[in-house]
C-alpha cells in the first residue's frame, strides 16, 4: 500500500517537438482508484507508463510512497499491470501466467500455488487453470490478467484500457467488478481510459489530460458540474454538454440576440467572447411566448429512464446539434419546433479565448 | 447437367444486383490449386520426382552383377536382394564409411547449434534491446549474407592457420581436435547472416506488450530471453536448424577446404566424391552409400517437422 506521487514528470520523446507528458503533478492517495481519462494523444498511457517503468522520465520525479522509483527498472518498483491486449504469455498455462511473477520474485512452489488458487477464486478462474490463453474467451482472458496483477500483491496497480477489448455488456458488468475488486483489496490504482463513462463511474478521483497537459483532477462529481475548462466542459458528459458562442452584454449572455441570466460571478468577469455551456439535463421546455431558444427537432431518443432531444437551432453561435434532455415520454416528436432555455445556476460560462471558467 | 446449358449466364444485361465480387489473385489460385487435376498434377510430379530416389534405393540392394548388367527397373523381374553392398560400404577395409558417417554428424551437429545459440541471443538484442549504433550493426549484419564463402576462403585460411593476438593455431599439423575446430567456426560464421535475420524478424513478431508485461513482472532480459522468448521461437529455430542441417549435412565445399582434405575430419560427402570419382564403375558402393547420406536428413526433417506449430501466438494478444 502506498500513495503515487508526480511531481513534475515529463516525457519528450527523441524528436518530437513537445512533450508527450508536459510537468505532470498529481498525488494519488493511499489505496486511491484513480482514473487518467483524456482523447487519444493525450499522453495519458505515456503517464501510467512512466510510473509503471516502461517508459523513461525526461525530467521531474515520480514516487511511490516515501520511495523515489524514477530510474529504477520495472521489476523493482513492485507495481503490477494489466495491458489492453492483456498480453498473456501464450505457451503457458493460465496457473502458470499468473503466477510468473512470483517465480520470478523467488517465491517458492508451495505459496506460488495457494496464492494463485486464491486469487482465481476471486476471479471465478478455478476451473480454467491448467488452460492455455488460446483456449478462454475474451472476457476470460481479461480476467487472467486482472488476476496476474493480484496474484502480486503490489503496491500499485497499472491498468492501460484493460476493457476496451470486450463487448459493451461485459465492459460494463467488469466495470464494477474492478471497482468493487479494488475497493475490497484497497491497493492504490491508476487506470487509463478514453472512455469518460468508464473514467466517471470507476474513480474515485478522474483527472484529465489533453496534450499532455492535466487540465483538472478532481471526484466524477466535481468534474461534472464545475469543469474548470472548455475542454473538460466538453469531454466529461455523455451526451455532451451544449457549446454556445455568446457575448457579454450588460451581465447576460447574449447568444444570437436571445439573453441567457447567468450567475453573478461570471457576469462580473466576462468579457467579449464567451462560451456559455448548458448540460442536457439543464434546459426546460418553455412556450414560445416565454422566450426560449427554438430548437428544430431531428431525433428523439428515447431511452425509458429519460430520453433525448436532439435538434438543430438557427440562431448565430448555436452547435450544429443542440441536445436536450427531457422526461416528456413521447410529447415531442421529429419536426416540432420547441423552446428551452436554463437557469443561471446551470449555466456554465466560458471564456473563448482562454477557455477557462468564468463561473463560480 | 441438362443439355444444352448454355455456358453464359443468362442474364447479360449487366444490371444483376448482386454480382460476386472478383476473387482475389490468392484466392483464385487457391481454388486452382485444390482442384482434382492440379491434384492429379501433383501426383504426377511428386512420382516423377521420387523415382530417381526409389532407382538408388532399389539398386543399392542389388548385387553387384545385376548393377553392372542392367538397369534398376529390371529388378522388378529378377528380384535380387542383397546387403552386401552395405556391408561393404560400412565395413570393406577401403570404404570404411562408418568413420566418415560419425565425422558428418560430429562436424553436423555443432555447425548446427552453436549459429542457433548464438544467433538467437544477437536477435533477441537487436530485437528487443536498445543500446547505440544497433541500426547500423544490422545492417552490416544483414549485407554480410552476400558475401561469397569463396572470397572468404584464403583469409580465413591464413588467419587459422596464423592467428593474430597470440590465439592458438587452429589448422596446420598440430591442430586441436584434430581440425574439426576449423570446420565448426566456418560453418557458423557462415550462418550466422542469415540466422541473424530470420530469427530477429521472427523476434519481431512478438508482440512488444509480452516483452513490458514480463519485465513489470520481475523478469530480467536473460528470464525474458529463455522464459517467453524462447519457447515462442521453436518453429522459428526449427525451419532455421533443418536448413542449416541440410546445408551442413551436403557441404563439400567447406569441408574440404577448411578440413584440408584430412580424411580423419572428412565428412561423408568428401568420401562420397571420392568414391565416384576413384571408382568409375563401384556403382554399387556408391549407390548404398549415397542413401546412408541421404536417410539422415530425412530423419532429422521428420523427427523436427512437429515443431513446425502454427498459432504458437494464439490467445497472447487481442487484436
Amino acid at each position: 500500500m502506498a500513495s503515487v506521487t508526480y511531481d513534475g514528470a515529463t516525457r519528450i520523446f527523441p524528436g518530437a517537438d513537445r512533450p508527450a507528458v508536459n510537468k505532470l503533478d498529481l498525488e494519488i492517495a493511499d489505496g486511491e482508484f484513480l482514473v487518467l481519462v483524456g482523447p487519444s494523444g493525450c499522453g495519458k498511457s505515456t503517464s501510467l507508463r512512466m510510473l509503471a517503468g516502461l517508459e523513461e522520465v525526461s525530467e521531474g520525479r515520480i514516487r511511490i510512497g516515501e520511495r523515489d522509483i524514477t530510474d529504477l527498472p520495472p521489476k523493482d518498483r513492485d507495481i503490477a499491470m494489466v495491458f489492453q491486449n492483456y498480453a498473456l504469455y501464450p505457451h503457458m498455462t493460465v496457473a502458470e501466467n499468473m503466477g510468473f511473477a512470483l517465480k520470478m520474485a523467488g517465491v517458492g512452489k508451495e505459496e506460488r500455488s495457494t496464492r494463485v488458487r486464491e486469487a482465481a477464486a476471486l476471479l471465478d478462474l478455478e476451473q480454467y487453470l491448467d488452460r492455455k490463453p488460446k483456449a478462454l474467451s475474451g472476457g476470460q482472458r481479461q480476467r487472467v490478467a486482472m488476476g496476474r496483477a493480484i496474484v502480486r500483491q503490489p503496491q500499485v496497480f497499472c491498468m492501460d484500457e484493460p476493457l476496451s477489448n470486450l463487448d459493451a455488456k461485459l465492459r460494463v458488468s467488469t466495470r464494477t467488478q474492478i471497482a468493487a475488486l479494488q475497493q475490497r483489496l484497497g491497493i492504490t490504482t491508476v487506470y487509463v481510459t478514453h472512455d469518460q463513462v468508464e473514467a466517471m463511474t470507476m474513480g474515485d478521483r478522474v483527472a484529465v489530460l489533453k496534450d499532455g497537459e492535466l487540465q483538472q483532477v478532481d471526484t466524477p462529481l466535481a468534474l461534472y458540474d464545475r469543469p474548470t475548462n472548455l475542454f473538460v466542459a466538453g469531454f466529461i458528459g455523455s451526451p455532451a454538454m451544449n457549446l454556445l458562442a455568446a457575448r457579454a452584454a450588460e451581465g447576460m449572455a447574449d447568444i444570437g440576440g436571445y439573453r441567457v441570466p447567468i450567475d453573478r460571478e461570471a457576469a462580473s468577469r466576462m468579457t467579449g467572447a464567451i462560451t456559455v455551456g448548458v448540460r442536457p439535463e439543464n434546459w426546460r421546455l418553455v412556450s414560445e411566448s416565454e422566450g426560449g431558444l427554438p430548437v428544430k427537432v431531428t431525433v428523439v431518443e428515447e431511452l425509458g429512464a429519460d430520453g433525448y432531444v436532439y435538434g438543430t437551432c438557427d440562431v448565430e453561435g448555436t452547435p450544429g446539434t443542440v441536445v436536450i434532455r427531457t422526461d416528456t415520454r413521447g410529447a415531442v416528436s421529429k419536426g416540432d419546433t420547441v423552446y428551452v432555455t436554463t437557469d443561471p445556476e446551470h449555466v456554465h460560462v466560458f471564456d473563448t479565448e482562454s477557455g477557462t471558467r468564468l463561473s463560480a | 447437367m441438362s443439355a444444352a446449358s448454355p455456358v453464359v449466364p443468362s442474364d447479360t444485361t449487366g444490371l444483376a444486383p448482386s454480382a460476386p465480387p472478383e476473387p482475389s489473385a490468392a484466392a483464385e489460385a487457391k481454388r486452382r490449386l485444390s482442384s482434382p487435376w492440379a491434384s492429379l498434377a501433383a501426383i504426377v510430379i511428386a512420382i516423377l520426382w521420387t523415382v530417381p530416389t526409389a532407382g538408388l534405393l532399389i539398386t543399392s540392394f542389388r548385387p553387384v552383377g545385376d548393377i553392372n548388367s542392367s538397369g534398376w527397373w529390371k529388378f522388378f523381374l529378377d528380384p535380387n536382394v542383397t546387403l552386401d553392398n552395405y556391408r561393404a560400404v560400412f565395413t570393406g577395409d577401403d570404404v570404411g564409411l562408418s568413420t566418415y558417417l560419425v565425422n558428418s554428424i560430429v562436424i553436423t551437429l555443432p555447425a548446427v547449434l552453436i549459429p542457433i545459440a548464438l544467433a538467437t541471443m544477437a536477435a533477441y538484442a537487436f530485437a528487443w534491446m536498445k543500446f547505440p549504433g544497433r541500426n547500423a550493426l544490422f545492417v552490416a549484419v544483414f549485407a554480410l549474407q552476400i558475401v561469397p564463402i569463396q572470397v572468404t576462403m584464403i583469409p580465413l585460411l591464413s588467419l587459422y592457420v596464423d592467428p593474430p593476438f597470440g590465439l592458438p593455431q587452429l589448422a596446420g599439423a598440430n591442430a586441436p581436435g584434430g581440425g574439426f575446430y576449423t570446420i565448426w567456426l566456418s560453418h557458423a560464421m557462415f550462418a550466422l547472416p542469415l540466422a541473424i535475420f530470420l530469427l530477429h524478424n521472427f523476434m519481431r513478431e512478438i508482440p512488444g506488450e509480452l516483452v513490458e508485461s514480463a519485465r513489470v513482472d520481475g523478469a530480467g532480459h536473460v528470464q525474458i530471453f529463455t522464459r517467453i522468448m524462447l519457447p515462442l521461437m521453436v518453429p522459428a529455430i526449427a525451419a532455421f536448424g533443418i536448413f542449416q542441417f541440410l546445408w551442413v549435412w551436403n557441404d563439400l565445399l567447406v569441408a574440404l577446404v577448411f578440413g584440408g582434405g584430412s580424411l580423419n575430419i572428412s565428412p561423408m560427402t568428401v568420401r562420397l566424391a571420392e568414391l565416384s570419382g576413384t571408382r568409375d564403375q563401384a556403382w554399387h558402393l556408391l549407390s548404398a552409400g549415397a542413401f546412408v547420406s541421404l536417410i539422415i536428413p530425412l530423419i532429422v526433417f521428420l523427427a523436427l517437422q512437429r515443431y513446425f506449430v502454427r498459432g504458437l501466438l494464439a490467445g497472447s494478444v487481442k487484436g
